[in-house]
């Protein structure tokens, strides 16, 4: 899960780590008065969860409040990168002398922390990690042991930030550690971390993206997703308790086990198809997950096909029959459906989809071929 | 003698008195794998179906002499369950647990990998079956025989698949080990690849990877430097679009890093064969054994 950037800097403060003081708006009313409460000048901040707001015009300068009005209406309702603007930061202009970029990021390839720290903040980092690797000190924490005092020097001094601020700096990477450990962080990154003319060293932004499987130990942080900006058909699914994933094209897809789903997304694309979502029915799905699962899928209208492709192991594909035969004495779709069913019980479920003779059900007993077939029936239709 | 676990595994399951952990043990013991216990806090003292349940690994282990654990329990006291058994002196430790928070996860393995006296399969993972010999977790044992070929995979249904695949062409399996989904799994394909390289009963290697992280491609260097045999890739999720998790929390592709496409180009930079569909990969592999025999 993202945290909007004042969310982060909410979460951020908790803690300690030094961030402007703003207020959030949803209004050009509420973005006005916070900025008169702030004072000028003060920065209007678009909160999407998305890089690049300051290029598409997502963050402004207000010097008055006729401007943070004119700003504020401006960046309301704007698209950035096909995100709708919702929400509005409003926070004091900072004077900055130097931009760093600071992150703690959660590393596969180590199995470890990793706190980065470069001067070269306000860039995106990873033109920086190409162009320039040396510009960035790096180092693994020890999950057991910590972020030490001596870590933070070491980083501030490896990264050349200017000698009156080692300190400080150190001090914030630290406090970023503690937000990244004790929120159970992905991710927390920092960019621009900047100082001040009067040497103060702040959080000019945050980006936190919080672990979802832990959101059970932080309730306060479950309360900031906001389910208005998920999709719709995803969110249905979530609700159902299915594992599922909007994607652009007209063939619906639904499979058991995640790796056995993305295959069967590849194999339709290979046979000329394209898949309109990922649909992990799980293990061990039972008959009213299954009709629960073609309903998710039947909610997009660009669905003009849909492929079953079950390999039973702890699922039973006579449970998937029943789920499938459930849904059309429910829904009756109007689509065409291949079926292709492998595994445990496959004999008993391919047996009760003959029996039940559905209309437009095309059975196959391979995924190739059901890939073949679902992609000349949606060509078709 | 086939990999990790054999006729001298000796089981305790964390969670056997769960529905599932009571399904799947009884299913392991059935299938001749020696569960020799479960630990339950609090119901010591009592059995399922004759196996006997113990308040801590320690006990268990003690009383039984296990050698490997199973963890069924909930997310939330996996990480707890794993370090229990490592602190027991359990050599190998086979999480099944879907779900664990990402720094339970960090400091478990961690702890495993400091202390260096056990192994960690998993979380997220359907287990290990070594046809004929042992089945630990919940691969359904049915369609694999007892073979030649190695699998290893970060995906239980796509590693039925091709196994089916294989099957039907007339091979069977050494050992298929799922390492699971998740994005610190306890052990690698590195690690299992120079498992089979060095077990007798393994030929041929099939590796099954997905999205997200860069095991495939540190795999394809470990591959090309230290092992004989040959290895068949499947790579699952080239049309996965980058920033959606799909399904695993493993699997997902961060910016350009981590896409099946850059980890099909390692492999195949490496001179490991990639399969492009689960059936593709099991024709490789049969026409790779059959040149051999």
């Amino acid at each position: 899960m993202d945290l909007l950037e004042y969310q982060g800097k909410q979460v951020f403060a908790r803690h300690g780590v030094p961030v402007p003081s703003g207020r959030h708006a949803q209004t050009v009313d509420e973005a006005a008065s916070a900025a008169d409460d702030i004072g000028y000048p003060c920065v209007i901040k678009a909160q999407v969860q998305i890089g690049g707001r300051g290029k598409a015009g997502g963050i402004k300068v207000a010097n008055s409040h006729d401007e943070a009005r004119e700003h504020a209406g401006a960046i309301l309702g704007m698209d950035i990168r096909g995100l709708t603007v919702h929400e509005l930061w409003v926070e004091g202009a900072s004077e900055i002398e130097s931009e760093y970029y600071a992150s703690v990021v959660f590393d596969r390839s180590a199995k470890a922390p990793l706190v980065m720290l470069s001067t070269k903040g306000g860039m995106d980092i990873e033109e920086v990690a190409d162009s320039d690797p040396d510009a960035i000190a790096r180092l693994h924490v020890d999950p057991l042991l910590g972020f030490q005092e001596f870590h933070g020097r070491r980083l501030a001094f490896e990264a050349r930030v200017d000698p009156d601020v080692v300190r400080p700096v150190g001090a914030m990477l630290s406090k970023l550690y503690d937000v990244f450990v004790s929120e159970e962080a992905t991710l927390v990154e920092v960019n621009p971390l900047i100082v001040t003319p009067e040497r103060a060293v702040r959080a000019l932004d945050a980006k936190v993206t919080l672990d979802d499987n832990a959101l059970f130990r932080h309730a306060d942080n479950a309360e900031l997703r906001d389910p208005s900006a998920e999709d719709p058909q995803e969110r249905m699914a979530k609700e159902r308790g299915l594992t599922f994933v909007k994607l652009d094209g007209n063939i619906g897809i639904l499979g058991n086990g995640a790796g056995l789903v993305m295959s069967t997304l590849d194999v339709v694309a290979l046979a000329g198809g394209s898949p309109a979502n990922f649909l992990d029915a799980g293990g061990g799905s039972k008959a009213e997950a299954i009709t629960s699962a073609v309903e998710v899928i039947l909610s997009n209208p660009n669905v003009n096909a849909v492929l079953f492709n079950i390999f039973g192991g702890i699922t039973r594909c006579d449970e998937v029959a029943r789920g499938l035969i459930e849904a059309f004495n429910q829904i009756s779709p109007t689509v065409p459906f291949v079926v292709r069913l492998d595994g445990t019980n496959d004999v008993e479920g391919r047996a009760l989809l003959a029996e039940a003779n559905l209309p437009n059900v095309y059975a196959e007993s391979t995924m190739d071929a059901a890939a073949a077939k679902v992609v000349e029936l949606a060509a078709a239709s | 003698m086939s990999i990790l676990i054999d006729a001298s595994t000796k089981l305790v399951v964390s969670g056997i008195t769960g529905r599932e952990g009571t399904f799947h043990s009884l299913r392991n013991r059935e299938y001749g794998t020696q569960v020799v216990g479960g630990v339950t806090p609090g119901k010591g003292g009592q059995d399922v179906e004759g196996i006997p349940v113990f308040n801590t690994f320690h006990s268990a282990v003690s009383e039984t002499g296990a050698n490997t654990a199973m963890i069924f329990v909930p997310p939330r006291f996996a990480a707890d369950s794993i370090l229990e058994a490592e602190d027991a002196g359990i050599e190998l430790i086979i999480a099944i647990t879907e779900g664990i928070p990402a720094h339970d996860e960090l400091r478990t393995y961690t702890k495993i990998k400091q202390g260096g006296r056990s192994r960690l399969i998993g979380p997220n993972c359907p287990g290990i079956l070594s046809p004929g010999k042992a089945n630990v977790g919940i691969i359904p044992a049915a369609f694999f025989k007892q073979g030649n070929v190695g699998v290893v995979s970060r995906s239980g249904t796509l590693t039925y698949q091709i196994g089916n695949v294989l099957a039907q062409s007339g091979f069977g399996n050494s050992t298929i080990v799922g390492i699971g989904g998740d994005p610190v799994p306890g052990t690698d394909f590195i690690d299992v690849i120079g498992l089979f390289e060095n077990d007798p009963e393994t030929e041929l290697i099939v590796m099954c990877g997905e999205i997200g992280g860069d095991n495939e491609e540190r795999a394809a260097e470990f591959i090309a430097d230290n092992v004989t045999k040959p290895v068949v890739a499947y790579i699952a999720g080239f049309t996965a679009p980058p920033g959606k998790t799909m399904g695993h929390a493993g699997a997902i592709v961060s910016g350009s890093r981590g896409t099946a496409k850059a980890k099909a180009e390692a492999l195949e930079g490496k001179g490991v064969r990639v399969g492009r569909t689960p059936t593709e990969v099991a024709e490789i592999a049969v026409s790779l054994l059959g040149a051999a025999a």
